[in-house]
């Protein structure tokens, strides 16, 4: 039986296994993906102390740090979390892990449109992520959907590779900072159209257009080969659901200052609570991670 | 240690190989496809007697990257009598790839 089991090693749940291992308390680190949404920032050049990094390398560092004070981290999906008597018990692909405490750090999840033909042609011109997979549209007509930072910068990047750039929104004006609004405006080949959704994606083997809720020049079809899907995030709220964690209107897990939460021994930390005015930045999560190991110490403290 | 697939070596390796073989699509610039890196080692060595796995630069070997249609990375393709028999895009843990591994 671990003291502690943390689940996601983004910033959070990496910086909270560093605080861990300081305080000698005996855990695992289990996360699926690790460094997280962190990940896929092209650069982060508000962590203080370093101007300018990129979100793959900050994560890395993050990792080897927490591994080297020996941290065991295990790459596996998290199936189920049960409370008993005595601690928690977490169900992973590899097998069952148990401990006294727990810390749920477990970020935020894409939103999908939940259309037609979104599922079936994912990684076959749908997309999540911009920086991964911009330079396979060369040439070509594309869609990002959205309108606030996420969707302007991945027009702005897009625009450099494909031939016309669709920014599709619901809403009648950008969400976003001024600087990309400009910036936006100077691109020739990006084509703003506001209220309009897109209610399917089409074609063979690959996306060959989309059906919009309205014409646009002429037609309510729009020929294109990317559709990519920028239109936020939201909290996972299957495992804190399982476990009848209280959780506010939106799905981000209610949090005490102490980042404990209603269920006794389950702590959150990161994107995905109610924490630190959500503001939702690398540093904040891993300020959350710290202070939910630190509670997690001084509750062993108490009890021993 | 993952095998290195590329446009002259694919036919050879993948597509005419006795074992399935998990062909790992990347790039040096996708974050993901670093993180999708050592999951992809530690799968390597770990089923090594049944299966190969391997990565592909998509940037480096676009013919066979076109050939499949990969528009988006990391994804991955599980290979079997030279044809790909089950796909997945995004990052995948080392437990679930194994499990799909075993099942074809």
């Amino acid at each position: 039986m671990y003291d502690l089991i943390i689940i996601g090693a983004g910033p959070a749940g990496l910086a909270a296994s560093i605080y861990a291992s300081r305080y000698k308390l005996n855990h695992i680190v289990i996360a699926k993906e690790p460094g997280g949404q962190a990940v896929e920032a092209h650069k982060v050049e508000n962590w203080p102390g370093t101007e300018s990094v990129s979100g793959l390398e900050l994560t890395q560092k993050m990792r080897a740090h927490a591994e080297k004070l020996g941290a065991k981290v295990v790459m596996d999906s998290v199936l189920n979390i049960a409370k008993g008597e005595n601690g928690f018990s977490v169900t992973a692909h590899t097998g069952e892990h148990r401990a006294k405490n727990i810390i749920l750090a477990l970020g935020m999840e894409y939103k999908k449109l939940a259309i037609p033909g979104e599922e079936e042609f994912r990684g076959k011109g749908v997309s999540y992520c911009p920086t991964c997979d911009a330079a396979f549209f060369g040439g070509k007509a594309v869609a990002v959907v959205g309108g606030a930072n996420s969707a302007a910068s991945a027009a702005q990047l897009l625009a450099e590779y494909a031939s016309k750039v669709y920014l599709i929104y619901r809403g009648d004006k950008l969400k976003v900072d001024p600087a990309y609004e400009e910036s936006l405006k100077k691109k020739e080949n990006v084509e703003i159209i506001y209220q309009t959704n897109i209610l399917e994606i089409m074609g063979e083997m690959t996306v060959s257009k989309v059906k919009l809720d309205k014409e646009y020049n002429g037609s309510n079809e729009l020929d294109l080969k990317g559709v990519f899907v920028e239109i936020g995030s939201e909290p996972g709220v299957e495992l804190p659901k399982q476990l009848g964690v209280d959780l506010d209107e939106r799905g981000f897990i209610l949090v005490n200052p102490d980042q404990s939460t209603n269920v006794s021994g389950l702590y959150a930390a990161g994107d995905a609570t109610t924490g630190s005015n959500k503001l939702r930045q690398i540093l904040t999560a891993a300020a959350e991670g710290a202070v939910a190991t630190a509670s997690v110490y001084k509750k062993t403290q108490i009890a021993s | 240690m993952a095998m290195q697939f590329t446009d002259e070596n694919f036919e050879a390796e993948v597509l005419k190989s006795d074992k399935p073989v998990l062909v790992d699509f990347w790039a040096t610039w996708c974050g993901p496809c670093q993180m999708m890196g050592p999951i992809i080692e530690e799968l390597a060595e770990e089923v090594k007697d049944k299966f190969k796995v391997g990565k592909l630069d998509v940037d480096e070997n676009r013919s066979t990257a076109g050939e499949y249609a990969v528009m988006s990375i990391p994804t991955l393709i599980i290979f079997k009598d030279g044809k790909p028999v089950k796909q997945f895009v995004g990052v995948q843990s080392k437990e679930v790839l194994k499990s799909e591994l075993e099942k074809i």
